[in-house]
């Protein structure tokens, strides 16, 4: 199983994730091994196993639905990178 | 005082040997003195007097516990509010969190004193602390290699006496690999075991939080603070904690230790094989019987972790987008931009590599080849672990395959640093409790040996650490430079 160039761009669009052009092959050939040492499991019949999602088959727990947090949204928003009026600022999305 | 136990520490706090501030002091001169080995991303001196003055009026009072006014040293994982959580990434190098993890609040009650952050892999991705922005982390055995990783920063830091203990997480083999590597004790607890709230997210059904300490003595005393149910993580257990010190000093009398036949293939080093076996001829002596299991699936545990790990990091650090805290690129021409070139920018190349194979696995059209297939296997995996453990009370073998490393020796191909986790891995698919205990050294570098437990049996493996350590000295071994 061998991923190409243009399957490695198409994945790190789909991740948001910036990759520059000179290491494209890198890390087409990176992910190519890594894949193949993943298909091994096709060794393995493994029909009728039920998948094991969590450690323990725990049931989601639940909780009263009351509230618990205070609005923090000042404290919060000091760490962010751009804001205003409470928002968040990002680029102009629409023209 | 460098050289001290836990137990010893609080004791001589409560004698008035030295105080809480003395103590701390020496050990912030201490990390800046040996600053060379990199283990700390951030010094917290001025929280950490604080502290100290505060756990001294307590213990003034007599109003303490077994860890009042001890230095420890945490993980940068764990979110601390009002100092830097780097989490080893250039992405929250200025990232400083609004509220304390739960194990954080649990030592601050507790009247510890935090000394600082430790160094680890970006995102704790990596086997030997060279996957961090801030740099490499020295072995204290050996200047030359690595201390194993991702808690690469906290196991150096605890071998080279620059913390009398410190925290860790493992998500496959991150605490178990690197106290092997640097000869302390380490202990990964059941999945569920320590809150994983404000523990920076890797692998969710993966992740957990345990001790790194000198001594199992001093790993009970750890972990008796940070166990525990909590409300806030949705996968806590609701199982109450024993007294982890209560029975360390019980007997291994008719102990039933297995020998997993897959751990002992003829790839194994020999004098690995020699060291290991030579450990559990010790536990022979204190009483243990020994028997061979079978555990037929344990080759395809690196092949369904990669899968899995990387398919729960791809969605975990879809978080860090550049918008509401971390990273963010200069001059983002639109929306598209800003993610992809924050991310770009700030994730280091094996955190890419992973999200990559995540975001891979995930797609449609390979989701049932990949990522179903890899939680199949972790099923049987998983199986082969509750046959073993209804046939022998503990499993025992080497951590790793051989002892640390050179620095850059694996960092060209990843599948090698990969298999440096191939004996660890299994048991976070499982989620049960393991743990590293220093066994002797070949050719001057520490060698772990591999302790795992049914699911809580984390006193039981208490036990059988403090047990060995009664009767061998490895543990006591101070790497030259740092008597």
């Amino acid at each position: 199983m061998s991923l190409t160039a243009s399957d490695v761009k198409k994945i790190a669009h789909l991740a948001r994730l910036g990759i520059d052009e000179q290491q494209i092959d890198g890390y087409t050939k990176d992910l190519s091994n890594i894949l193949d040492l993943m298909t091994q499991m096709g060794q393995l019949d493994t029909s009728g196993v039920i998948p094991m999602a969590h450690p323990q088959d725990q049931i989601q727990r639940l909780r009263e639905d009351i509230v618990t947090e205070t609005d923090q949204r000042d404290h919060f928003q000091a760490i962010a990178p751009q804001t205003e009026a409470g928002l968040y600022l990002v680029p102009k999305v629409i023209d | 005082m460098h050289n001290k136990t836990l137990t010893e520490l609080a004791a001589g706090l409560r004698s008035k040997q030295f105080s809480s501030l003395e103590l701390t002091q020496a050990f912030i001169e201490r990390i800046k003195q040996h600053s060379e080995i990199n283990a700390y991303i951030t010094i917290s001196e001025e929280t950490a007097l604080n502290q100290a003055k505060i756990a001294d009026q307590l213990l003034a009072n007599g109003n303490t516990g077994p860890l009042t006014g001890i230095p420890i040293a945490q993980k940068d994982i764990f979110c601390t509010q009002g100092i830097k959580t780097s989490c080893g990434s250039k992405m929250l190098d200025n990232f400083i969190a609004p509220y304390d993890a739960t194990v954080i609040e649990k030592f601050n009650q507790s009247g510890a004193v935090m000394l600082g952050k430790l160094n680890m892999d970006e995102f704790a991705m990596g086997s030997s602390n060279e996957n961090s922005f801030y740099g490499a982390v020295q072995n204290p055995w050996a200047s030359d290699c690595v201390p194993g990783g991702s808690s690469g920063g906290s196991a150096a830091a605890v071998a080279a006496r620059l913390t009398p203990a410190a925290t860790g997480t493992d998500t496959g083999g991150s605490i178990r690999q690197p106290a092997a590597l640097c000869g302390i004790t380490g202990l990964k607890p059941t999945y569920g075991r320590v809150s994983r709230y404000g523990m920076i997210a890797y692998a969710s059904s993966l992740d957990q939080g345990g001790p790194m300490t000198r001594t199992a003595k001093d790993a009970a005393l750890l972990l008796q603070v940070m166990s525990g149910f909590d409300p806030k993580d949705s996968t806590s257990a609701q199982q109450a904690v024993p007294d982890y010190s209560a029975g360390l000093n019980d007997s291994l009398q008719g102990l039933k230790i297995g020998l997993p036949k897959q751990f002992f293939s003829s790839d194994l080093d020999s004098q690995m094989a020699a060291a290991i076996q030579a450990a559990i001829d010790e536990y022979r002596k204190l009483g243990a019987e020994v028997k061979e299991v079978d555990m037929p699936n344990l080759n395809l545990a690196i092949p369904a972790y990669y899968v899995i790990a990387s398919s729960e990091c791809s969605s975990n650090l879809s978080r860090y987008d550049g918008v509401r805290f971390g990273y963010r690129c200069q001059n983002p021409e639109d929306l598209a931009d800003l993610y992809t070139r924050s991310r770009g920018e700030a994730f280091g190349a094996e955190v890419k590599r992973r999200i990559l194979m995540g975001t891979y696995a995930l797609s449609a059209g390979y989701y049932d080849a990949y990522y179903l297939k890899a939680q199949q296997v972790r099923r049987l995996i998983s199986d082969d672990f509750k046959r073993a453990l209804s046939e022998v009370d503990v499993l025992m073998g080497p951590v790793t395959p051989s002892t640390a490393f050179r620095i850059g020796e694996k960092t060209v191909d990843p599948i090698q640093m990969y298999l440096e986790d191939i004996y660890t891995i299994s048991i976070n698919l499982a989620g049960l409790p393991a743990m590293s205990i220093p066994a002797g050294f070949i050719e001057g570098k520490p060698v772990g040996l591999h302790v795992i437990g049914d699911y809580f049996s984390e006193a039981k493996l208490l036990n059988i650490g403090h047990r060995y350590q009664q009767v061998t000295n490895w543990h006591l071994q101070v790497p030259k430079g740092f008597e």
